[in-house]
Formats: C-alpha cells, sequence, structure tokens
C-alpha cells in the first residue's frame, strides 16, 4: 500500500458539469451512473483514470465523466486506447462504446486489442439497434427485425459479443443487464482488477428505437426465468423456484427440470477458468435457453500487453546500454575527410 | 586488398564519374551487391548516389523480365546530384536482366553478362523468341564493351573444393562478379570482406558461407586482373568533399535516426505505430530495435489504427508518430481530422510511391502533395514538410517534431521511395549542436482559471496546452466535435465555429514564424527561377549547373516547407519573370501557388515511376528559357 492515503472519492467526483445529453429513460444513465459509483471503490487516484469512446450514442460517455476523456472516431477507439496505454501503462483505461461502434465497424479493432490482452476495460452498451443515426438494425439486431433501412426484416445474422470475444482469445468477458447497477458494479470491479482486456456486455434499453428488446432478460418478472447467473463454483441453475438447471450431456448443453429425475448435482459447475464452457455458455440463445450473466471468463496468467511491452523495453535497456544516439548516428562504417 | 597495387598501373584511366548498374533476378542478390559497391566507393572517398529499382513480387517467377532487380550506383570525384541519367557500365546475371536494362547503358559502357543464363529455358523466361539470343547480335561488339562472361561456371569451378552445395556455390555468384567490378573500377575488397565475414560468419553463425562468398569475391578479382578482358581499369578518385567524418545513409535510415534524435532533444519517449506498406515498411524496422532509446513501435492492425494509437500515445503525453504511402494515408484521412480537432501532436511519414490506387508500389512519385494538403473531411490545415533528399531526412525529422509540439497539430512529411531507398554520403551532425525540444506540460489551471481551459490558446502561436492524464486537476475530455472556445466544451455555436476554424488555421499560417526563409541561389541575376519541392533537388541542381554552364543565367530555389510556405516566398517568386516547378506529378505545386500567389508557373511534370534525368530536365528548362514563359 501506498504510503500517501488516497483522497476519499464518491460518484459525484467523477460527475461533470456538462448536461447529460441522452433520451429521457435511456439505459446509458442506469450504466454511467454505476461506472461513478465504482470508481470510487477502486483505488485509484481520479487523474489515472481515461475514458475513451468511438462515436454513437453511448460514445458520448466520456463528456460525462470528470476524468480525463477522449471522444474519438467511429469504431477506432480500441486503437486510441492502445496507443494511451503503450504511452503510459499505468493509466486506468475504459473504452465505453455501441454496438455498432465495436462491433461493426470497429470490428477489426475489436478483435485486436483483445487478442493482444491490452490492459482496457472494455463496456459494451449493447442496445441491437443505431441509435444517434435515428433506428437503422445493427450487427446485434435479430433475423427479420425491421427498422428504417430494413422494412422488410434484417436478413442478416446476428454477431454474438461475447462469442466473437472468446473468438478473440479475450481473457475477461461478462455481462450484466443496464438496469441492475448493484450486478454492474460487481462486474466492472472484477474487469478492473483484471490486467487485460476486460470485456462486459450490457444489455442496454434503447427505448426510443429499440425499447424492451432485452425485456425477457431484465425485468423482474422474466428474468429470472430467461437469465441464468453464473457463479464461480456453483452449479449452474435458474428459474424463480430455481427449479431449472444446465446440464451438458450428449456433447450438448440442455436445460433440464429440478426436482425429478434430476437435482442440482446433475448441473454444470461454473468454472470461469474453463474455456470451452465459456464458450458454449456464451452460445445460450433465447428463448431455447436462459442467457448467462455474470462473469463467464476469466483468464488472470495471460501477461498483458503492456506488461510484455515494458519487458522488452527493460531488457533492451540493460542489453543495448552502451549504444547512445552518437553510436547509432555513425553507424557501422565511417570515413573521415580531412 | 587495399594495400595491392594496381596489376597494370599504366593502364589505369581516370574518370569524373561513373554510373553502374547491378541487374539479376530479384533473388540474385542485387541490392545486396549494389550496396556493397556503395559502401566501398563511400569509404574509398567518392561522392555517390543510388537508385535501387526492384519489383514489389519477391520473388516472381524465375527469370521473367517482371522479376529483376537492379540497383544503380552513382559516383564521382565531384559533387553529385542523382543516381546518374545513363548507365555506364551494366551487370547482367541473366537474359530478363538484360532484357530490360540494356537500353539504358550509354553507347561506348561496359556490358559484362553471365553468358551461362543464356540457356534455352533462360532465354524463354525472358521472353525472347525461340532460337533468339541476343548476345549473337554483332552490334553489341560495336556499340558497346562488350563482354560475356561464364560468370555461373567461373563460379562453381573457383568453389569447387568448398565441399558447399551447389545451391550455396550458385548463390555466390554475385560476389564473383561484384569482385570483377571492383578491379575493374580498381577498388578495395576490404569493406565486402569484413561485411560478409560479420553478416554471414558473425550474425548468422554460417562462416562456411561467409567463406564462399568471400572466396568468389576474390576469385572474380583476379579473373579480371589475369583474364585480360578489358584493356584497361578505371579510377574514380575521392570527391572534395568537405571536411568531417561522413557515412552512408539512406533516407529511410536517416529519418530514423531524426526520430531517436527528435525523442532524446524532447526528453520524451516515443510511439512509431505503423502497418506494413511499401515503402514505408523499413520505417518501422528500423525503429523496432530501439527500445533502448525510448522509442516503442507498434505494428497495428491496419493503417488506421496505427495513426490512432498514435494520436492515443500523444494524448497520453508520448510524441506519437504513424508512418505511410499513399493509400495508407488515405486510410488516415479521418483520424488525422480528429488530431486536428484535437489540437495534439504527431508525426505522419508519407512515403510517397507511385499510384493512384495500388499504383507501383516500388515506384517512386510526388503526387500526393494535395492529398496531404487537402485529403481529409472539413477545413483540417497541416504543416507539410518535405525532405530535398535522403539525409536531409534527419534534420527535417527533427523540425517535424519540433513543429508538431509547438504548434499542437499533425506535421505531414513527405518523403518519397528514392529518397527512402536511396543513399548518400552525410557527414555526421554535431549532435550538441542541435536545439532541445523544449515540451510543458502544464501541472495547475492557468492564472485566473479555476478550471482547466483545455483550449486556451498561447496568444503569440496560437496553441493550447498539452495537459496530461496522471496530472491531478486537469481532467479534461477531447473530442471530435467542435469545440467551444476556451473551454473546450462541445458547442454548435456557428460564430464559435466559424471562429474555431480560422484559430485552427492561423495557428499554422504563424509556424511560418519560425521556419527558415526560403534560399535562392541567383549568382547572376536571372529572369527565370527553377523551384522544385522533395526528390526533385537532385535533377533540378543537375540541370540548373549544367545550364549555367551552357551559359545560361537561371535561379534555383528548393521547397522543405509546404505549409505552410517560408514567409518570404511571395517576395521570391514576384522577383522572377518564369518561374518553372518540375514536378513527378501532374503540377500539385503549380497549383498552390497559383491559387496563392495569383502568379503564373510554368510546370514540367512527368510521373514515370522515377526520379527525372537531368539531361531531360535541362533540355525542357532550356527550350522553356528559349521559348519564353508559356
Amino acid at each position: 500500500m501506498s504510503d500517501v492515503a488516497l483522497p476519499t472519492l464518491k460518484a459525484k467526483d467523477f460527475t461533470t458539469d456538462q448536461d447529460v445529453r441522452w433520451c429521457p429513460g435511456c439505459g446509458d444513465y442506469a450504466v454511467l451512473a454505476a461506472v461513478r459509483k465504482t470508481l470510487p471503490d477502486l483505488g485509484r487516484k481520479k487523474e489515472d483514470f481515461v475514458f475513451i469512446s468511438g462515436i454513437g450514442c453511448a460514445a458520448r460517455f466520456p463528456y460525462y465523466m470528470e476524468t480525463y476523456g477522449l471522444h474519438s472516431i467511429h469504431g477506432r477507439a480500441p486503437a486510441f486506447a492502445t496507443g494511451v496505454k503503450i504511452a503510459n501503462p499505468e493509466l486506468d483505461v475504459w473504452l465505453i462504446s455501441g454496438d455498432g461502434d465495436l462491433l461493426s465497424i470497429g470490428g477489426n479493432h475489436t478483435m485486436h486489442i483483445m487478442r493482444r490482452n491490452v490492459d482496457v476495460n472494455i463496456i459494451l452498451l449493447n442496445n441491437r439497434i443505431y441509435g444517434l443515426t435515428k433506428g437503422q438494425y445493427s450487427p446485434t439486431s435479430e433475423r427479420g427485425k425491421v427498422t428504417k433501412s430494413t422494412p422488410d426484416g434484417s436478413i442478416d445474422s446476428p454477431l454474438n459479443p461475447l462469442s466473437l470475444a472468446l473468438g478473440a482469445d479475450s481473457t475477461f468477458i461478462a455481462r450484466g443487464i443496464d438496469i441492475d447497477a448493484k450486478h454492474l458494479t460487481t462486474l466492472m470491479q472484477r474487469g478492473a482488477a483484471h490486467r487485460g482486456t476486460s470485456f462486459i456486455e450490457v444489455y442496454q434499453d434503447c427505448n426510443i428505437f429499440n425499447h424492451k428488446v432485452w425485456f425477457y432478460a431484465s425485468q423482474k418478472d422474466s428474468r429470472p426465468e430467461h437469465t441464468v447467473e453464473c457463479v464461480h463454483g456453483e452449479p449452474i441453475v435458474f428459474g424463480s423456484d430455481r427449479n431449472r438447471g444446465i446440464r451438458f450431456a450428449d456433447g450438448e448443453l440442455q436445460v433440464i427440470q429440478l426436482g425429478g429425475e434430476f437435482s442440482e448435482a446433475d448441473c454444470m459447475v461454473h468454472d470461469e477458468r474453463n474455456r470451452l464452457q465459456a464458450w458454449m455458455l456464451t452460445r445460450m440463445h433465447h428463448p431455447e435457453f436462459p442467457e448467462p450473466l455474470g462473469v463467464l471468463y476469466c483468464n488472470p496468467d495471460v501477461p498483458s500487453y503492456g506488461a510484455a511491452l515494458e519487458d522488452q523495453v527493460t531488457a533492451a535497456r540493460e542489453k543495448r546500454s552502451g549504444q547512445d544516439l552518437a553510436t547509432l548516428v555513425r553507424g557501422r562504417e565511417t570515413w573521415d575527410v580531412d | 586488398m587495399s594495400t595491392q597495387a594496381p596489376s597494370r598501373p599504366n593502364d589505369l584511366v581516370d574518370l569524373d564519374s561513373v554510373a553502374i548498374r547491378f541487374c539479376g533476378d530479384s533473388g540474385d542478390g542485387m541490392q545486396l551487391t549494389g550496396g556493397q559497391f556503395t559502401t566501398t566507393s563511400a569509404l574509398f572517398g567518392n561522392d555517390f548516389s543510388t537508385f535501387p529499382d526492384f519489383p514489389a513480387e519477391i520473388r516472381a517467377p524465375r527469370g521473367t523480365t517482371f522479376g529483376v532487380s537492379g540497383f544503380q550506383v552513382h559516383f564521382a570525384d565531384h559533387h553529385i546530384h542523382t543516381p546518374g541519367d545513363a548507365v555506364n557500365a551494366m551487370v547482367a546475371m541473366n537474359p530478363a536482366a538484360f532484357k530490360v536494362n540494356i537500353a539504358d547503358v550509354e553507347p561506348g559502357g561496359v556490358v559484362i553478362v553471365n553468358e551461362d543464363e543464356f540457356t534455352k529455358v533462360g532465354l524463354k523466361k525472358a521472353g525472347y523468341a525461340p532460337d533468339e539470343n541476343p548476345l549473337d547480335d554483332e552490334s553489341l561488339s560495336t556499340r558497346y564493351q562488350f563482354r560475356p562472361i561464364p560468370i555461373s561456371r567461373l563460379t562453381r569451378e573457383s568453389l569447387a573444393d568448398s565441399e558447399m552445395g551447389a545451391k550455396d556455390i550458385d548463390r555466390c555468384r554475385n560476389m564473383y562478379a561484384l569482385g570483377l567490378v571492383y578491379w575493374l573500377y580498381d577498388r578495395p575488397l576490404d569493406a565486402t570482406i569484413d561485411y560478409l565475414q560479420s553478416y554471414f560468419g558473425t550474425k548468422k553463425n554460417l562462416p562456411k558461407v561467409a567463406e564462399i562468398n568471400i572466396a568468389a569475391l576474390k576469385a572474380g578479382y583476379y579473373f579480371g586482373e589475369t583474364a585480360e578482358i578489358f584493356p584497361v581499369q578505371y579510377r574514380v578518385s575521392p570527391a572534395p568533399l568537405s571536411k568531417g567524418t561522413y557515412r552512408k545513409i539512406s533516407g529511410t535510415e536517416a529519418t530514423v535516426l531524426g526520430f531517436a534524435a527528435a525523442a532524446q532533444k524532447a526528453s520524451k519517449d516515443l510511439l512509431y505505430a505503423g502497418y506494413p506498406i511499401t515503402p514505408a515498411s523499413e520505417l518501422l524496422h528500423g525503429l523496432s530495435g530501439l527500445k533502448h532509446l525510448g522509442i516503442r513501435t507498434f505494428q497495428a492492425e491496419d493503417e488506421i489504427a496505427a495513426v490512432c494509437a498514435a494520436i492515443g500515445a500523444s494524448f497520453a503525453g508520448q510524441i506519437g508518430v504513424t508512418g505511410t504511402s499513399g493509400p495508407g494515408l488515405a486510410l488516415k484521412g479521418e483520424a488525422l481530422g480528429l488530431a486536428v480537432m484535437l489540437e495534439l501532436p504527431i508525426i505522419v511519414v508519407d512515403v510517397q510511391r507511385a499510384g493512384p490506387a495500388t499504383g507501383m508500389p516500388t515506384k517512386t512519385e510526388q503526387a500526393d502533395l494535395l492529398q496531404a494538403m487537402y485529403g481529409r473531411s472539413g477545413e483540417t490545415p497541416c504543416i507539410i514538410l518535405a525532405p530535398s533528399g535522403p539525409s536531409d531526412c534527419f534534420e527535417l525529422v527533427v523540425e517535424a517534431v519540433r513543429l508538431a509540439v509547438r504548434c499542437m497539430c499533425p506535421v505531414l512529411f513527405l518523403s518519397d521511395g528514392s529518397i527512402a531507398n536511396g543513399a548518400e554520403p552525410w557527414k555526421l551532425p554535431d549532435l550538441d549542436a542541435i536545439e532541445p525540444i523544449v515540451i510543458e506540460h502544464p501541472t495547475e489551471p492557468a492564472e485566473g482559471d479555476e478550471h482547466y481551459r483545455p483550449y486556451r490558446r498561447d496568444p503569440d502561436t496560437l496553441s493550447r496546452q498539452w495537459a496530461i492524464p496522471g496530472t491531478p486537476g486537469l481532467e479534461h475530455r477531447v473530442g471530435g466535435l467542435e469545440k467551444e472556445d476556451i473551454t473546450g466544451n462541445v458547442s454548435y455555436d456557428s460564430d464559435n465555429h466559424d471562429h474555431m476554424i480560422r484559430q485552427r488555421e492561423e495557428k499554422i499560417r504563424r509556424a511560418a514564424d519560425i521556419i527558415a526563409p526560403l534560399e535562392v541561389d541567383d549568382p547572376e541575376g536571372a529572369d527565370v527561377l527553377v523551384l522544385g519541392w522533395g526528390s526533385t533537388r537532385g535533377a533540378i541542381m543537375g540541370s540548373v549547373l549544367a545550364l549555367r554552364e551552357e551559359g545560361c543565367s537561371v535561379a534555383v530555389a528548393h521547397l522543405r516547407h509546404l505549409n505552410p510556405f517560408p514567409a518570404n516566398i511571395e517576395e521570391i517568386l514576384n522577383r522572377y519573370e518564369t518561374v518553372i516547378v518540375p514536378e513527378n506529378n501532374t503540377g500539385q505545386l503549380k497549383m498552390l501557388l497559383q491559387g496563392r500567389f495569383l502568379k503564373p508557373i510554368t510546370g514540367i511534370n512527368e510521373l514515370k515511376g522515377r526520379a527525372f534525368h537531368v539531361h531531360e530536365l535541362r533540355d525542357r528548362i532550356r527550350d522553356l528559357m528559349q521559348g519564353g514563359a508559356s
């Protein structure tokens, strides 16, 4: 622990003087509140936080955080974040953007920041729609979706962000819901503590262009039946009466009814270190399956990009300590003219 | 070998300059061969200029004309400016190389060919008709000093006792040819022997390979000495360069060193983020080995990520640099617009190549000037610099960093393929004499401000302050949305938008306060000015000096600052009746000058994927002078 006590910060300390300009009722408000609430408990100084975003409604996020912030260009936030972390690995970098930004125009960069394991906390506000451009379908929109740009229904298959993340060798993936601030805060604390890329998908309601798209998962009455909270070391059980579970049999996941033929002992035990199991969890889709929430995968053993880079820098400084700029400028061969 | 006396001193003929072209298949090691001849000539004391010319294909089908790789080196006993127009001597390692290059050899020039490769198969691959062998053409012997030599066979015979495989032995043919050429031009072998020992012997740990290459080199040299295939040897004496210590340097090397020097002078670490692209990849290679000097490199997933990472590093307080070629610059355009809006320093190296689209990646051109100037959405003024030759890159890169951090803006550095790959002698700079690059990050809000105001400007430079994350109390947000003056808050106010655009523009304009005035070389008070930029300097200087020798009065100047222009440029343009601007594009600088100063400019424009030839440019300038301004 540092000798100098950190100032006690509150959510209010992370609030800017700017009016928040999201639509009233937008799910982003709840996430903003959860983030502001999370930061004071992370044991970091306020000036060490950097919020970076791309373009879209969610990407306005940095303007509302009293930290260092960079509102960049469409899809490229992961590349900016990578540059910031290379320049100063000590900074605590948060990347907040939407499904269009991070998965469509920026899909390439999202994939690469994950496989490099840059120590950045990514929060994907997934509302399955383009909000800022007023209602076109997004890469996570469901097939058949009728929007302004798909009057006959979308014929694109939706992308599953967590499957994509695992495919890109992400070392931390989690999922939460906008209106469950307490749960989100827990996920963000875990993500912040993870040394490497942490990727948190948040089901977020766009109450203007895609209202209720997540209600099956977010509302009190339907949530227990259509989602499952995955807790490391515990059997995967769900339902308002905890009467159903997930088991692995015949090479696939199955929903089982507990109490009769099956008990909790038959359920798969969640192991967040098990990548294959995490993959199967991410493939559980509504309505056939409850959709998994919580930390689905966490591998703390992969060195972060920044740590690997700094190791190389240190090694180079030791190995080539005698080679200064003047030596380099002279090069291999010189000749004198008198 | 340097101590060895020439075998027949009476037969030495002095020449003032020679241009040699080594050419062969892209797998024949011609770049290495030419590079070694250059190093040897440099150490010997000649002035020199090189022109590596190679295909984009790494290993095009062997023996084909599109797989031909060439390296031209011009060395002289006086100051020279270009790799040379006509080839005085050519070494062709196969029929395809002969076919592609023979037309460039001057009448009476030396033509050495490896006749062993002129087989039926070899000739067919080179596209000759069945039963056609160009070596049968008797006029070759009358037009040139034509020497068909069985280089493959002689190499094999000379290495027969080496116990190495045929493949390794055949790879020594280039050294055999080099040895012969060393004899012909009376050059010492030691530098190349040292190189072969350290590269193959030490670095690659292949001492046997080093041994046979050295043996082939010597065998080639002795063949020249004993076979009497040339009646004379030639000698090009050292050039009278100014006193000092010199090295050979390419534009790429000078750029790399410039960034290392700039980082040190700024007491900053530097991030170079790049994506592989010809001919800029070598910058990434060169800088990636300099971690011990505080330089980090990042090979990004694409051109866009590279520029964005560089901007991210700059936001965090490092010197952010990216490098690319024309197509990559197009991809970086949006992010550069953001950097203009963020008012953060970043340096973008564009090693221009022949476009449009993929164009001719290994060939040079100057056609990205207007892209650098205007190739972004909205009003996005940036500083644009262009080095005039390989060694100039060093000094100008340091200036690019200096200007970027002073003006808090992107600086585009327009090099090109001929500068990046060309090499020349470079007098080592006095590193202590380079002024420090002063960067002051604020630690508290400006006097009178309660909070940090990111867009409060210095009244003189109009630059904003560079507050960096990690600084307590200066937390702030920047982004691509229009900024309110001073506070930096998002603003859609119409007057503010107009004001901010003009502030950003004026800030760039004021960079002219600290850039060097344009210097004119005009000994006789001419009516005609030849004004160039970038890599055309060598051909322009050669042409102007030739015209002066003919008795023509002509002034010459060279722009290294394209935006803003030096403060005195308008006065200079108006001083001359005729201003001629030669460019390897269709008239981009001409358009900028005419539009800005309403001064008619005469363009000489050529897009052949190579630099101007001196004699052609000289003739065109002379024609224009005789015909008056067009």
